[in-house]
């Protein structure tokens, strides 16, 4: 089991700092998760990490492509205004 | 230890100012015991004196964040916008320390350099304190600064001392969770995100906790609030009286930004940003409790050279990578420099200046707003080239720097972009009109030069324009035009405002 970084990543460092498991590294063009390592961070921590600070939506998926954090799910902005400005998908 | 607060009078009461603007004036900084006002006198965004001759960058270092601000998106990578949490790239340490190194040498008048993003750089401590530690030992005649959102404040406050970082900026928008919950949907917090009014009620404990130990230790701390019109409009009042209590110097009330192309919350809600004239009463309703400052121009999180310049295309990494600097020799030049520039300033301030500036202007004339196209504190800029207006309120007590109203305002959308009164006929009018819009409740408008068609359409909007003070300073320029609409007899409170020769 393994969490994984999508293109919607803006590579802020964020999830790096906070992974237990010194899982994630930079890449191009964005950060990745070393899946060896992920634990999606069970023994440490009530929720995976990298997903609780993570502050762009859809940029942390699961092993299904399932987001962690799903549009408007951190912003609040209703699903329609994300489709009016192309922010909007329906999974990874 | 409480800071004593220095004197910012609400318009009414007038106040001092030297020649070039007085937003925090400098004669109320001398009201400061020495030690501090060798802290702030050659730091631009503490002195408003200061800011015209002394300049400061900003290193991204800290692209991290732990909390999510309704004003902020964190695709923070746009080299076009200045506004902040913007940068074109993020830096290690390491490139952030040669990067400071070769800009101090380029720019001897670099006196400050701060951390300020692109996210909090208390939530990048590895990072933040890196970069500080290598500075304070190579580069000691650079004053260090950091800004935050002061979630994880309390625990660094220790090591901020140790670095001998001595001006901490804390963004503060409220003291209430519940207006909190409107500005930040979550924080990250003890190893979760925290939704709500229980993520905006840790915040808002641990930035109080913050300023508290901060002013304990003889740290300045300077609070910016962001005034987001109908959530904190009125609540900012009583934050500014509490962050006084608690010892902050200077409170910095700065506009909500909120363009929908910029993608934050607020930008796409459409929330509506302040005009000028709100952010402007709500400072003078502040300025009775806490000194004010007028005069930030809210810059990127990697800003370079004065402020309301951004020199940051001289030194992107690739140019610095090939510079050779020789800082020990840089830093005689600098204190040359230095020493220069203060004593210019204190001979500035020995000066009395002559009380008849307001002579033959009635005592009881009321106070005109004036728009000043100015640069190095003279009218100095051509009406249509102006980035930025600089607002005077001219009153029987002298001239008062009031704010400063940018005209090129942050980028995308706008399809008006061009000289203003020389170009193509569409971009003139939209450009024209924004301006007109910008300069609303300006009475008169102080430019070195202006085209036949925006002074037209400025006088049909009630401004009348003036460039027969070209290269004078700004004050005096300010107050001969306030006498000759005296001499008019225009200025006695019953007359319409608008209707000023």
């Amino acid at each position: 089991m393994a969490l994984q970084i999508t293109e919607s990543c803006v590579n802020c460092w964020a999830c790096v700092d906070v992974c237990p498991n010194d899982a994630i590294y930079e890449d191009k063009p964005h950060f990745l998760v070393d899946e060896s390592k992920c634990t999606e961070c069970l023994g440490d921590h009530s929720v995976p990490q990298c997903a609780a600070i993570c502050p762009i939506e859809m940029a942390i998926v699961d092993e299904l492509g399932a987001f962690l954090n799903p549009p408007g799910s951190l912003t609040g902005i209703p699903i329609e205004k994300l489709k009016q400005f192309g922010l909007w998908k329906e999974a990874a | 230890m409480e800071l004593p607060v220095i004197s910012n009078s609400a318009p009414a009461e007038g106040g001092g100012c030297a020649s070039s603007g007085c937003g925090t004036a400098p004669d109320a900084l001398g009201h400061l015991p020495d030690h501090i006002r060798a802290k702030v006198q050659d730091h631009p965004c503490y002195s408003e004196e200061a800011h015209h001759y002394f300049a400061r960058m900003h290193v991204a270092v800290a692209p991290a964040c732990n909390i999510q601000c309704n004003y902020c998106n964190r695709k923070y990578d746009c080299s076009n916008e200045s506004r902040p949490g913007v940068v074109s790239e993020v830096l290690t340490p390491k490139q952030a320390i040669n990067k400071v190194l070769a800009v101090a040498a380029e720019i001897p008048q670099m006196t400050v350099l701060g951390i300020a993003g692109p996210g909090d750089p208390l939530a990048n401590p590895a990072r933040t304190f890196e970069t500080f530690e290598q500075l304070s030992e190579r580069a000691p005649d650079i004053k260090l600064c950091v800004s935050t959102n002061g979630l994880n404040l309390p625990q660094y406050v220790d090591r901020i001392a140790q670095h001998n970082i001595d001006h901490v900026t804390i963004t503060i928008n409220c003291v209430d969770p519940e207006v909190g919950a409107k500005i930040y949907p979550w924080i990250f917090w003890e190893n979760k995100r925290i939704f709500g009014v229980e993520g905006a009620r840790i915040l808002i404990e641990q930035q109080q906790k913050g300023l508290q130990m901060l002013t304990d230790r003889g740290i300045l701390v300077k609070v910016n609030s962001v005034l987001i019109p109908g959530i904190n409009d009125e609540h900012l009042k009583e934050v500014s009286k509490i962050v006084k209590a608690k010892g902050a110097f200077l409170h910095n009330v700065m506009p909500l930004i909120a363009e929908p192309e910029h993608g934050t919350y607020f930008g796409i809600m459409e929330h509506p940003e302040p005009t000028p004239e709100m952010l402007q009463e709500l400072q003078d309703a502040c300025a009775g409790d806490m000194a004010m400052m007028r005069h930030c121009r809210q810059c990127r999180a990697d800003a370079v050279g004065l402020l309301g310049e951004d020199r940051g295309d001289e030194f992107t990494m690739d140019k610095i990578d090939v510079m050779e600097v020789d800082y020990e020799a840089a830093m005689v030049r600098r204190k040359v420099v230095h020493d220069e520039i203060i004593e210019k300033l204190d001979a500035k301030r020995g000066i009395v200046k002559p009380k008849d500036e307001a002579s033959g202007i009635p005592a009881d004339a009321r106070p005109v707003l004036m728009a000043v196209a100015g640069k190095n504190g003279v009218v100095a800029e051509h009406f249509g080239h102006a980035k930025e207006f600089l607002i005077y309120e001219a009153s029987p007590a002298g001239a008062r720097f009031m704010s400063h109203r940018k005209t090129e305002l942050y980028c995308g959308g706008m399809d008006a972009c061009g000289d203003g009164d020389v170009v193509d006929a569409g971009a003139t009018e939209s450009l024209l009109e924004r301006n007109i819009r910008i300069l609303e409740g300006c009475e008169v408008v102080l430019c070195s030069k202006i085209g036949y068609e925006p002074w037209g359409k400025l006088e049909a909007a009630g401004i009348v324009p003036n460039g027969e003070h070209a290269m004078e300073p700004i004050e005096e320029a300010v107050m001969a035009v306030y006498k000759e609409i005296a001499a008019t007899g225009k200025l006695s409170p019953a007359v319409d405002s608008k209707k000023v020769a």
